[in-house]
């Protein structure tokens, strides 16, 4: 069919994009390094000048891996959440996974200084982060699902996840009260979200959860395209429709809760991604909007990353920032669109 | 003809924390092969619900309901779905579906995990289709035809799935007389041409009676299956609505206003 022939075309332009977009993320900041020699010192050859080659491997490959990670992961989140809340505007930031998230690591950070020392030591460790994280979001996602069974209303959802966001920061605001400078600080710079903190081994962390996560995804495009037609027809069609939620807000939980622990929240790119897909692609099909997400899920994050990297200049913006001021006009623009997506 | 569902002694209605609330009681209905059966009674009087427990979804009071001569509760969800499928009243949650996509999706229960369609599939997916004469709605998105060809998309749908058994829920309810015709046409030279047995609920009492094999009618009474002409003569429909200004007309067939 002559959809095929254009889908090809468009995974091919995806996949260049990508690549452009890796190499690029990896060249540029503030320092700017010739491709060749990114080349070079990714393959293990020589760099022109050698501080190039500690920056690339030390600095700018792990902030480009999890510029991925993140990119992927996010906007897979927001694929299934889309589909589970049949919610065109459902995300873990916009539904508050995020806060929740954001919540868990402020009792690990902040709360870290009622314990005993032996005790603080752990809960600072990056597991016990992770943990905390992937506890709130799943949290949340358990309460707004209950939400979800009473109010079929679209909006109810929302302005439900934009409570319990608010309840979120209130708790966290009153721990920022008892809680050390330093700590604070820690925490503070937590919520800005930031790509490039990662150690080798917090990546590997990452790479694990995101991984399980788009595995579960993966298995889960089928009870997601029968979910296209409503819970109940699905159930007609032989889903078993519990199994496959669960399967669903396991995965979107491990997901943005993994990688809101190491990253900090951000915004929006769960909710524009896939609707950048869906409207590329102009189809349903979870087969397909399963890679476009990857694909777009990964550019998008990439150049969001070099934006707020400002090439050429010393300083860096935060990345929630930059995300937030791509992604709230598409919101707006959706919501004013408002037909069938 | 072959019977493809049947109901021994059946209980329907549904249990809650007050109590009991039985809705009909000894229910012995018989669901033929190529068969268009209708189901007709007033608002509220339990039709969803004795829908609801042929389908499998709600556990019957006491009795059984047979699906192929085996109890429909012994049935894996997959299964049930190759037996049969369903066309609901609900509204279709917003996506970028088209009406090829839509109909596809029928073919759930056989495709593999990853939802690929095989050459036996697309095959099935485009003789449903031929089947609804929707093919050049195909590329169409399904929020850009009208509610007469949607629901004749959903009827695909099911068609697609490839059971013996079809069950519709009002299926009529928002249509114009011309298409709520056609579609009554349809669903009959389905049941000849595939020698399906179609079920479907519906308020269209005056062209039921013409275009259906036989009819369940619920009455707060009783439930009684029979061949339309059966009903008429017997005065069954008289009971059908408790109200002094309706009456029906069995000479005409149909039911006057006083």
């Amino acid at each position: 069919m002559a959809n095929k022939k254009r889908n090809t075309i468009l995974f091919v332009v995806l996949a260049l994009g990508f690549l452009l977009m890796f190499f690029a993320s990896i060249s540029l900041g503030s320092v700017t390094i010739p491709l060749k020699d990114v080349v070079a010192s990714l393959t293990g050859g020589q760099a022109t000048k050698s501080t190039w080659e500690y920056i690339i491997i030390n600095y700018r490959l792990p902030k480009t891996i999890t510029a991925v990670l993140a990119g992927t992961g996010l906007s897979m989140s927001g694929l299934l959440m889309q589909t589970l809340f049949r919610n065109p505007l459902a995300e873990p930031y916009v539904l508050g996974l995020s806060s929740g998230a954001s919540l868990g690591v402020a009792f690990v950070i902040l709360g870290a200084g009622f314990l005993p020392s032996f005790l603080s030591v752990i809960a600072l460790s990056s597991y016990a982060i992770v943990l905390a994280s992937t506890l709130g979001s799943t949290l949340v996602l358990f309460l707004v699902l209950i939400v979800s069974q009473r109010l079929r209303n679209t909006m109810a959802i929302l302005i439900v996840g934009l409570m319990f966001g608010s309840f979120s920061t209130a708790i966290v605001s009153i721990l920022t009260y008892f809680s050390t400078a330093e700590q604070l600080q820690k925490f503070t710079f937590w919520t800005m979200g930031n790509l490039g903190n990662l150690s080798w081994t917090n990546i590997g962390i990452l790479i694990f959860c995101v991984g399980i996560g788009l595995l579960l995804s993966a298995k889960s495009i089928k009870p997601l395209n029968a979910l296209l037609l409503g819970e109940n027809y699905a159930k007609s069609m032989g889903l078993n429709f519990k199994q496959a939620r669960l399967i669903i807000i396991l995965a979107t939980s491990l997901l943005s809760g993994a990688i809101t622990a190491f990253v900090g929240p951000i915004a929006f790119i769960g909710l524009a991604v896939p609707h950048i897909a869906k409207l590329t692609f102009q189809t349903s099909n979870h087969t397909i909007l399963f890679w476009s997400t990857l694909f777009f899920g990964s550019i998008i994050m990439l150049f969001c990353d070099i934006v707020s990297q400002m090439p050429g200049y010393d300083v860096t913006l935060p990345i929630n920032a930059v995300t937030s001021i791509i992604g709230a006009p598409v919101v707006i623009w959706l919501v004013m669109r408002k037909r069938n997506f | 003809m072959k019977n493809i569902l049947t109901t021994s002694s059946l209980n329907i209605g549904y249990k809650s924390k007050k109590g009991v609330t039985t809705i009909a009681e000894n229910l012995n209905l018989n669901l033929e092969a190529g068969k268009l059966i209708t189901l007709i009674g007033a608002n509220g009087i339990g039709k969803s619900t004795l829908l609801r427990t042929i389908t499998g979804i709600q556990k019957p009071l006491s009795g059984n309901v047979y699906l192929n001569e085996r109890k429909i509760s012994d049935y894996q969800p997959l299964e049930l779905a190759q037996n049969l499928s369903l066309v609901l009243t609900e509204k279709l949650p917003p996506s970028n579906l088209s009406v090829f996509e839509l109909v596809a999706l029928g073919r759930q229960p056989y495709t593999n995990w990853v939802d690929i369609l095989s050459q036996e599939d697309i095959l099935k997916v485009q003789e449903a289709m031929n089947l609804t004469q929707i093919e050049h709605l195909a590329s169409k998105k399904h929020f850009q035809i009208s509610d007469g060809q949607l629901q004749k998309v959903l009827i695909a749908r099911a068609l697609a799935q490839d059971t013996p058994l079809i069950i519709l829920d009002e299926p009529t309810t928002h249509l114009d007389l011309l298409h709520k015709v056609s579609l009554f046409k349809l669903l009959k030279k389905l049941t000849q041409e595939t020698q399906k047995c179609i079920l479907f609920s519906t308020h269209d009492i005056d062209l039921a009676i013409q275009l259906s094999d036989e009819m369940i009618m619920m009455t707060p009474e009783s439930i009684i299956q029979d061949q339309p002409c059966n009903l008429i003569s017997n005065g069954s429909f008289s009971n059908l609505f408790k109200d002094e200004h309706i009456v029906f007309d069995a000479e005409k067939g149909k039911f006057i206003v006083t």
